[in-house]
């Protein structure tokens, strides 16, 4: 990585950590938003970007892992440090599934991204009749406070938050790089480009196809548990909902697939524009609901028409800056 | 169970089938043919649907006779959209076509939400709540008529493909889009009315469907995943596989819902997409894609 | 000394048409065999046999010994046979080291060695200058050695190549054929080509298998093969003479 990118980093990475010294409660809530979907978009990135899978049925996870921390939490008081594990190990279960059945009966392209979208509807009208965790009413947590940091259950302030998603965003970011350089990233990346190629140098493409699979899902499912203890109620017609996994890929999609800022570049951008369209209309005395996703529907339809590698590659050359 | 009520159930689970296979043939045709992933499919049947109920609301006009203007307007919205949006797409990579309509999709559902509103919207005419009965088998009118109207609608397309000249041209781009071009084939043009074609199914099915039930702007996204399920359930490429993947899907939507709860219909129907998506996915009338 | 590489009595349909029929031939270790034959004849067909893109319906394969018919094409690749496309297949949104590095992972112990390896084998057919690139700003010669050097980099022991000489001027050909005939000598490497290009064919080949309708109809020597009439009446019809 060349000199002028680590320098960049550093300066984001000292700046994001000083953020919510001098950030209003807000932009802190608008931050937290957008590493949210950084790292969200990371992982599915790693599924799409790099082996060339398209899901849009990522909301699965997310909400599987919401549901398993928070029920654990409801029922039981188990903290989410704990319930992550199961968290995880649902959705890995539940990715390898999806992986193992598409990949076996040679399901790509559209098709796959439709068996995504089946799973994921099929899982959230299922939810609504799981009575233990709620249904349809929804399950709530207690928020017993916001003062200070309680760590082990996640309860706590806002900045409390921001770090802790903070965190998961620069690992997200450090994993893929590393993942990026291994032999993960380059079969990843060759069967992406073509499959059939990559078998022919000895790639076993239906094992690392369901390595992405299972690396994307298990990373989504930490946002799934953070998800669950930030908003502190889980509806399984919002949390399963098409729009979370279609609101997933659009900072990657946006920002550049495949690429690791990509990610980030396209979170950032797509929050900072909307709420800054929604301040501008409610300044002007209007308050129209449905206008921000109207506005992320046009923004995608810009970019996939214009941009169709995203904004970071673009972004990146005009900066003089390699890859 | 009385099975009289059974057989109501099924009987109009079977016609409003009918019109869901009115929506999918619009689909199939415009997948088989373009073969871009129509993401926005739903969402133009909601509009449809909002069409004729913004007709009826203005000019008191029976959602059968908006059928001719909604379907002409489709038509000429389904061209364009085509011609000038995803013409320039067939060369790009799957993921970058079916964005795009995801983005036209996101669009539109949302461009409703603000001009209706999230509340439910309908029609009101007589013969909806008047029924034809043979002896305990009630059939509702409206239901019957809509029916009908998709059958003729669906026929009369048919009938285009098999025997017109500009059918049989837009079947041969479907076949072979090298070979179509080089026998001086205006493809694009073809693409173009292609999906005029199938959006004013979709228009046709939507003045039928608000008959049926209420629209809301979140029936978009629904429609959309529907008319997937049946056009590969029934099979790609195959319009009477349309027809009779939405008959299918219309009846086991209504037996689930009363056999089991109403809410599990959907569930049925995304357990069934993946079934076929495993076992059989050429569908059950289609022919195997290479 | 047992063949490499065993085709034995390999017969392959395809919906009814059969592709080929009852084919045998073997390829000695270190050995340049050249596959020749009409379009059509089934050459591509017995490459993608042996390469584990589909089993054969009869016969079998067999390397080193080893049955391999049925295979993956990645156990196939694995168990020492490389192969090239007919039409290319590059991976093009990676450099050319990045592409050839995948080739090398398959046998290095990580990716640094992999880079390595896989830097010498670009060097060797004449693409260092281009490492860098994007594979697909390269021109079609270019690709085709770059298709090369990926296969190379997987250390295979039998390389198929799938008529790389198409399309490349006499010049370009000839030093295709130079990097061939010094991996040959140099490292024993066992070479089995389709080539339509019979330039490279004669100046490479030391043994030619000839296939019509799916059928061999033809083994041996260069010079034997070419005034061989089963051979010239394939190519020319019935009335040529030599």
């Amino acid at each position: 990585m060349n000199l002028r990118i680590a320098g960049l980093l550093a300066l984001l990475a000292a700046a994001l950590v000083a953020l919510p010294l001098v950030a209003s409660p807000y932009v802190l809530s608008v931050a937290t938003l957008i590493l949210y979907f950084a790292y969200a978009g990371q992982a599915w990135n790693v599924m799409m970007g790099f082996a060339g899978q398209l899901s849009l049925g990522h909301s699965l996870y997310v909400g599987l892992a919401g549901y398993a921390s928070a029920g654990l939490f409801f029922h039981y008081g188990i903290g989410p440090w704990a319930g992550l594990w199961l968290a995880i190990a649902l959705c890995t279960a539940a990715g390898a599934a999806i992986g193992f059945l598409a990949f076996r009966f040679g399901i790509s392209g559209v098709y796959f991204a439709l068996l995504t979208i089946a799973f994921a509807e099929f899982t959230r009208i299922g939810f609504d009749h799981i009575k233990w965790l709620g249904g349809p009413g929804g399950l709530f947590i207690k928020v017993s406070q916001r003062e200070t940091w309680d760590l082990a259950n996640l309860r706590g302030t806002p900045e409390m938050f921001y770090y802790v998603m903070l965190a998961l965003a620069a690992g997200a970011f450090v994993l893929c790089w590393l993942l990026l350089r291994s032999r993960a990233g380059y079969y990843w990346q060759a069967i992406r480009e073509n499959e059939e190629a990559a078998q022919a140098l000895g790639i076993n493409t239906f094992r690392w196809k369901m390595l992405a699979v299972v690396v994307s899902a298990a990373m989504t499912s930490l946002a799934g548990v953070f998800f669950a203890f930030y908003y502190n109620n889980l509806f399984p017609e919002q949390v399963f909902h098409i729009s979370r996994s279609i609101e997933i890929i659009l900072g990657p999609i946006i920002g550049g697939i495949g690429t690791l800022f990509g990610p980030i570049l396209g979170a950032a951008v797509l929050t900072v524009l909307a709420d800054g369209i929604t301040e501008l209309l409610a300044a002007l005395g209007l308050e129209i609901p449905g206008v921000k996703q109207v506005f992320y529907g046009l923004v995608l339809l810009v970019v996939v028409m214009f941009l169709p590698n995203g904004i970071w590659p673009t972004l990146a050359r005009r900066l003089g800056l390699s890859k | 169970m009385p099975w009289d009520l059974v057989l109501n159930v099924a009987i109009a689970g079977i016609l409003t089938g009918l019109v869901y296979g009115l929506m999918a043939l619009g689909l199939s045709v415009i997948f088989g043919v373009v073969r871009v992933v129509n993401f926005a499919h739903g969402e133009m049947m909601t509009i449809a649907m909002y069409a004729a109920v913004v007709l009826f609301a203005a000019f008191r006009l029976d959602p059968f006779l908006a059928v001719l203007p909604v379907a002409v307007a489709f038509f000429a919205f389904g061209y364009l959209l085509q011609a000038g949006l995803i013409n320039p797409f067939i060369t790009r990579p799957e993921h970058s076509q079916f964005m795009l309509l995801v983005a036209v999709a996101i669009v539109l559902v949302n461009g409703l939400l603000l001009a209706f509103g999230p509340d439910a919207r309908n029609v009101l005419v007589d013969y909806q709540l008047e029924s034809y009965a043979v002896g305990r088998i009630l059939f509702d009118k409206a239901r019957v008529f809509a029916a009908a109207m998709a059958v003729a609608t669906s026929a009369a397309l048919f009938a285009f493909f098999r025997f017109t000249r500009t059918g049989k041209a837009i079947r041969a781009c479907a076949d072979n889009y090298l070979g179509a071009k080089v026998v001086g084939l205006n493809v694009k043009r073809y693409y173009a009315l292609t999906f005029g074609l199938g959006s004013a199914c979709v228009a046709v099915a939507g003045c039928m469907m608000i008959l049926l039930v209420d629209v809301t702007p979140s029936l978009g996204p629904a429609y959309t995943l529907l008319a997937f399920v049946i056009v590969i359930v029934g099979g790609l490429g195959s319009m009477g596989g349309a027809l009779l993947g939405g008959v299918l899907i219309g009846l086991s939507e209504a037996l689930a819902g009363v056999f089991i709860e109403p809410s599990a219909k959907s569930m049925f129907s995304f357990a069934l997409l993946i079934l076929v998506l495993l076992f059989r996915p050429q569908g059950l009338l289609g022919r195997k894609v290479s | 000394m047992s063949p490499l590489l065993e085709v034995a009595t390999v017969s392959k349909s395809f919906r009814g048409l059969k592709a080929v029929t009852e084919a045998s031939f073997d390829v000695a270790k270190g050995d340049i065999v050249g596959l020749i034959g009409p379009n059509g004849a089934g050459k591509t067909t017995i490459f993608n046999l042996v390469a584990g893109v589909f089993a054969p319906d009869h016969g079998q394969v067999r390397f080193a010994g080893r049955r391999i018919d049925g295979l993956r094409p990645d156990q196939v690749c694995a168990a020492g046979i490389g192969r090239t496309f007919q039409i290319v297949k590059p991976f093009a949104g990676l450099s050319v080291l990045d592409n050839v590095t995948v080739g090398a992972l398959q046998r290095a112990q990580g990716v640094s060695a992999a880079k390595r390896h896989a830097a010498e084998i670009v060097e060797r057919l004449g693409l260092g200058a281009k490492r860098e690139l994007p594979a697909s700003s390269l021109t079609l010669p270019d690709r085709k050695r770059l298709e090369v050097a990926r296969a190379l980099a997987t250390r295979p022991q039998l390389l198929l190549l799938d008529e790389v000489m198409a399309g490349l001027t006499p010049t370009e050909c000839d030093q295709m054929v130079g990097v061939f005939r010094e991996l040959n000598r140099a490292e024993g490497l066992t070479i089995l080509l389709i080539e339509h290009v019979m330039r490279a064919v004669m100046a490479l080949a030391r043994h030619i298998v000839v296939l019509n309708h799916g059928e061999v109809i033809s083994r041996g020597a260069p010079e034997e093969v070419v005034r061989d009439p089963a051979v010239l009446e394939c190519y020319l019809g019935e009335e040529a003479e030599v």
